[in-house]
């Protein structure tokens, strides 16, 4: 199709959910309120890692209001976790606590104060052990054992790969760069607080409405947490008020909230606080990085050579992903004929890191970005001319097996170049010369460019199975409306809109006619989860694929009735006919009840699952995606000298979508990225003292407001991937990538210093502006990497260069 | 130790009988079923649940129900009259203001605060009203640009406060293409098919 001929997709519509979230009738989990529910709390641990010796909750128990409290010896004695390889927390801990705010004990009371009350009612015999609250401290202290499992002394994970020879590669280069780099860790901060309401049922029925971004997941955990069959338990999405990967785990309140019900016999809600929100996290890992690159005189890289070492807080999470994904996706954007990544991920005494927007790959961005700026100053290049000569070639592989089909990059560049000014702008590296040292101190304006790619959806399952990522049951009625069942969770990205806006393109309906029944396990096909940037690609495919199959038996009974050929027929404008002969078009609703009478219910299915195409060594799997989405960003900003404060003018972001479905939420989704890039390079920072959290509020963790967020201006860039929902890409976490890099890089551009290390303070500018007087290295960040042996490098071909795949034969095609 | 009030909201006269200490957060949630306003921090630090007290801003997470007797509060299901949405509510809704939707009921009524007083406010005036509301979603671009494009609506429409949102019988609702004529520089308005006008209050 071209674009000419769509009537919904590429429409800016407003989304199916916006009418109800305008007039506060959206119920997230917070929001349900059940007949006799009781309200509970948990009790977390004050200490860092301690060995827990007693609990006693006897006196909490005879508090009036109080209806029931569990310690761990309520639940199975079974640990879980998200990935199949690290089963290793507890929703109430039994022997150890790991970080402030794991989860002791649960109450249920009449009412939140009284549970509350009856927390602090429950006597906890702790012996406090060593705290360790960084990667160096957890690498210098072996024989303070924070898990029992894992690649080493505290060490969760050890990963080295190579990809041809880099040290050949170097030596043949014209330049090469190491550079250190670290990138602090931040939260989520979503607006709305994880809560669940659980009810058990006297018919030995659970069901557990959460806000979650994967029931699936949240699902096939239960059953194991709490003994009983998978098939007598329902998890139901509600709403969710952010999630930005915050919410992708099994959590302690949603498995407390299900044994407190059980035990009571009345629905239990827990809504976690703002402070526990913080130690939930599973946020940004912190990644100390040393990057090695060599190029040639004219900006092209030989080879990649990239350490990294994350600090994964108390708990596995997806830590294991996390850490592969600090590497692998870098070889997407340009060419790197040769590459070697080794990363290790290290537990210690804080919240554990997870998937936050971009998972793991926004640090890796960070280096490699600031790094190109570096070495095109040295090859007094353009550094947006540089990256323009280097892109990726479409269709081809990289050097660790990643197909990439379309790369709109080339033109991203060129958008936000031209938008930008930039070619006036920039005008050379003018600070590098230093004659900004000699002008008295005062405001400095730059601009900074960096580019990225990021996955549409992960190529893999979490865990090992042959079946549709995605699926869509889809039914029509005599009423001419449709009614979409779909797992996806909408988290505010509108993937429920994206369900009704593609089975009405293909019947010629309005989205308004769609009904969609999203994320409740007992009624909807499995939809993975909102992670990965999947959901629109695979939902979208199967519900693609569910309706054309209806179409199909419609067009059928339509051309019986007409006398046409089947193929002739057009279904628009809530009508099926002959183009040529549209008067005698029949209205869907009519097709649709000679379609029913024909064909008996009309109910058709659709199923989506990757291509199969992981590179063939041990750890090809995470990495693979069906397609991949780029961004260019440039940034303008001033820099005080006198203050070292940053304030941001605009941002230019162009972003391949592959094709824009609804170009409204698609920008929506690029600024909502720009802005939580903005966060994350000037201000945000999870940050501990002293083994607690410095700043588990909204107050002290600073986060952009109106005034801080400078105006963004969008460009969308479409490439119709053939991988993609009528050739659409991922938009929600990609374009956040070159955001933190672009404001170093324009950081540099203004007063010479670099910053390599985010969050970018005042401070540290300030630093670096004193250390340009002092005649020294105007470079702020870290000063050394941790000593720490990698693995022996598992050795595989580059297959940079090599043609993709001819056709990519997926699962479930026909 | 409950205590019997008797609070006006929306309009309405509600009595309840509430703990002291009980926040005016919660009385409307958990005691009147008023659930679009919602819970952010608990601390008075991110917006989420502004409500108006006698027009004005109001966090109702820090406000205790006990000092407003006799005040009126309106809360976001306050806004929308007769099953007819607030320009504000039209325009976040059109524009792609809310996406997960949980900051949008305290955006939308402190952006009502806002129009009452200044109804044509410039881009520098909305940002410094809607400072104290946080979003993590939306990089708060579409949310300026609705609040632009409903203040223009108003404008347009010749109502300003106290009268904002009240439209006259059988005048439609706004339509996309007010704003051709705008100078808005959003590069979606406007943009919707030809015939088909916007949507209605509660269209689902």
């Amino acid at each position: 199709m071209t674009k000419q001929d769509f009537s919904i997709i590429g429409q800016p519509l407003p989304k199916i959910d916006a009418w109800a979230k305008v007039v506060g009738e959206t119920k997230y989990a917070d929001d349900f309120f059940l007949p006799r529910m009781a309200y509970g709390r948990l009790l977390r641990s004050p200490h860092g890692h301690a060995l827990i010796k007693s609990i006693d909750v006897s006196r909490a128990r005879e508090l009036p209001g109080v209806y029931a409290v569990i310690t761990g010896a309520d639940l199975p004695r079974v640990k879980f976790g998200i990935l199949p390889v690290s089963q290793d927390e507890e929703a109430l801990c039994t022997e150890k606590v790991r970080m402030v705010g794991d989860a002791v004990a649960a109450v249920a009371a009449v009412d939140e104060e009284t549970a509350e009350r009856a927390c602090r009612l429950i006597e906890v015999g702790y012996e406090p052990l060593p705290t360790l609250m960084s990667i160096e401290a957890a690498l210098a202290h072996p024989e303070i054992r924070i898990h029992e499992y894992g690649d080493g002394p505290n060490v969760h994970k050890n990963v080295a790969l190579q990809f041809g020879d880099v040290e050949a590669a170097f030596a043949a280069s014209d330049l090469v760069r190491e550079d250190v780099f670290f990138y602090e860790g931040n939260t989520h901060l979503p607006m709305e607080q994880h809560a669940a309401v659980a009810h058990a049922t006297p018919d030995g029925k659970l069901t557990l409405w959460s806000s979650t971004q994967t029931p699936h997941y949240v699902h096939r955990l239960l059953p194991r947490i709490l003994d009983m069959p998978a098939a007598h338990i329902r998890v139901v999405a509600a709403p969710v008020g952010g999630g930005f990967g915050g919410k992708l785990d099994p959590f302690a309140h949603e498995i407390a909230a299900c044994r407190l019900s059980q035990l009571t016999g009345r629905p239990v809600k827990i809504a976690c606080s703002r402070e526990e929100v913080f130690y939930i996290h599973r946020g940004r890992h912190p990644v100390l990085m040393w990057i090695k690159t060599g190029f040639t005189k004219a900006g092209d890289i030989t080879g990649c050579h990239l350490k990294t070492w994350l600090d994964g807080g108390a708990y596995g999470s997806y830590g294991v992903a996390s850490t592969f994904y600090t590497g692998v996706i870098n070889p997407v954007t340009y060419k790197m004929p040769v590459y070697k990544f080794e990363g290790a991920r290290v537990f210690t005494n804080k919240p554990p890191c997870g998937p936050k927007r971009g998972h793991g790959t926004p640090q890796p961005r960070f280096a490699l970005e600031c790094q190109l700026d570096k070495a095109a100053e040295q090859l007094g290049l353009d550094p947006a001319e540089m990256r323009a000569r280097i892109l990726a070639e479409p269709y081809t592989k990289t050097a660790n097996h990643l197909t990439v089909t379309t790369i709109g990059l080339g033109e991203c560049i060129d958008r936000v170049v031209e938008a930008s000014g930039w070619r006036e702008k920039w005008r050379g590296w003018r600070s590098a010369s230093a004659g900004a040292s000699t002008a008295p101190a005062g405001k400095r304006r730059g601009v900074g460019i960096a580019a990225s790619a990021y996955m549409t959806g992960a190529g893999t399952a979490i865990y090992w199975n042959s079946m549709p990522h995605s699926g869509v049951v889809l039914r029509a009625d005599r009423s001419g409306g449709v009614t979409v069942l779909c797992g996806a969770t909408d988290i505010g990205q509108g993937s429920d809109s994206i369900l009704a806006y593609l089975p009405a393109e293909v019947l010629g309906i309005e989205p308004k006619d769609v009904h969609v029944h999203p994320a409740d396990t007992s009624l909807t096909p499995v939809d993975l989860g909102s992670y990965s940037s999947r959901v629109t690609l695979m939902c979208g495919m199967a519900a693609i694929q569910a309706a054309g199959r209806l179409r199909g038996v419609i067009a059928q009974a339509v051309a019986e009735k007409l006398e046409v050929a089947a193929e002739s027929l057009a279904f628009r404008d809530r009508k099926v006919g002959v183009p040529d002969q549209w008067e005698r078009a029949l209205t869907f609703t009519q097709a649709v009840e000679l379609a029913e009478a024909r064909h008996g219910v009309l109910a058709f299915a659709g199923s989506y699952a990757p291509p199969k195409r992981a590179g063939k060594y041990k750890g090809g799997g995470v990495g693979p995606s069906p397609c991949y989405s780029y961004s260019a960003c440039v940034v303008e900003l001033s820099v005080d000298e006198e203050t070292g404060e940053v304030e941001l003018h605009d941002v230019w972001i162009a972003h391949d979508i592959g094709r824009a479905l609804n170009p409204l939420l698609v920008e929506g989704q690029v600024e909502g990225s720009v802005y939580m890039g903005i966060g994350e390079a000037l201000m945000e920072g999870q940050v501990f003292r002293k083994g607690l959290h410095k700043q588990p509020s909204m107050l002290d963790y600073k986060s952009p407001t109106t005034l801080e967020t400078p105006d963004i201006h969008t460009f969308l860039v479409e490439t119709d991937d053939p991988e993609g929902p009528f050739g659409a890409k991922e938009a929600g976490q990609g374009p956040l990538l070159p955001v933190p890099p672009a404001i170093a890089n324009a950081i540099y551009h203004a007063v010479g210093v670099r910053c390599d290390e985010v969050p970018i303070t005042p401070e540290m500018i300030l630093k670096g502006l004193e250390l340009r007087r002092k005649g020294k290295s105007a470079r702020v960040g870290p000063e050394k990497i941790p000593l720490f042996k990698f693995k022996e490098a598992l050795m595989v071909e580059s297959a940079f260069g090599r043609p993709a795949d001819a056709v990519a034969v997926r699962p479930f095609q026909s | 130790m409950k205590s019997r009030l008797s609070l006006s909201v929306n309009g309405e006269a509600h009595d309840v009988l509430v703990p002291v200490h009980k926040t005016l957060l919660e009385v409307l949630r958990e005691d009147l079923g008023l659930i679009g306003t919602k819970h952010g921090c608990e601390l008075g630090e991110c917006g989420t649940c502004t409500v108006l007290v006698d027009g004005e801003p109001v966090l109702s997470c820090l406000a205790l129900p006990a000092d407003l007797g006799g005040r009126e509060i309106l809360t976001v299901e306050g806004m929308a009259e007769g099953g007819r949405l607030h320009p504000l509510q039209q325009a976040f809704a059109e524009l792609g203001a809310a996406q997960c939707g949980y900051c949008t009921p305290g955006i939308l009524v402190t952006a009502k605060a806002l129009l009452a007083g200044r109804p044509t406010p410039t881009r520098q005036e909305i940002k410094e009203a809607l400072a104290g509301n946080l979003c993590r979603c939306t990089g708060y671009t579409k949310i300026l640009d609705a609040v632009e494009l409903a203040s223009l609506r108003l404008d347009h429409s010749g109502l300003t406060s106290p009268n904002v949102g009240r439209r006259r019988p059988g005048e439609g609702a706004p339509t996309a293409n007010e704003t051709d004529h705008s100078g808005l520089t959003s590069p979606n308005v406007g943009r919707r098919r030809p015939g088909e006008g916007a949507p209605t209050a509660n269209p689902t």
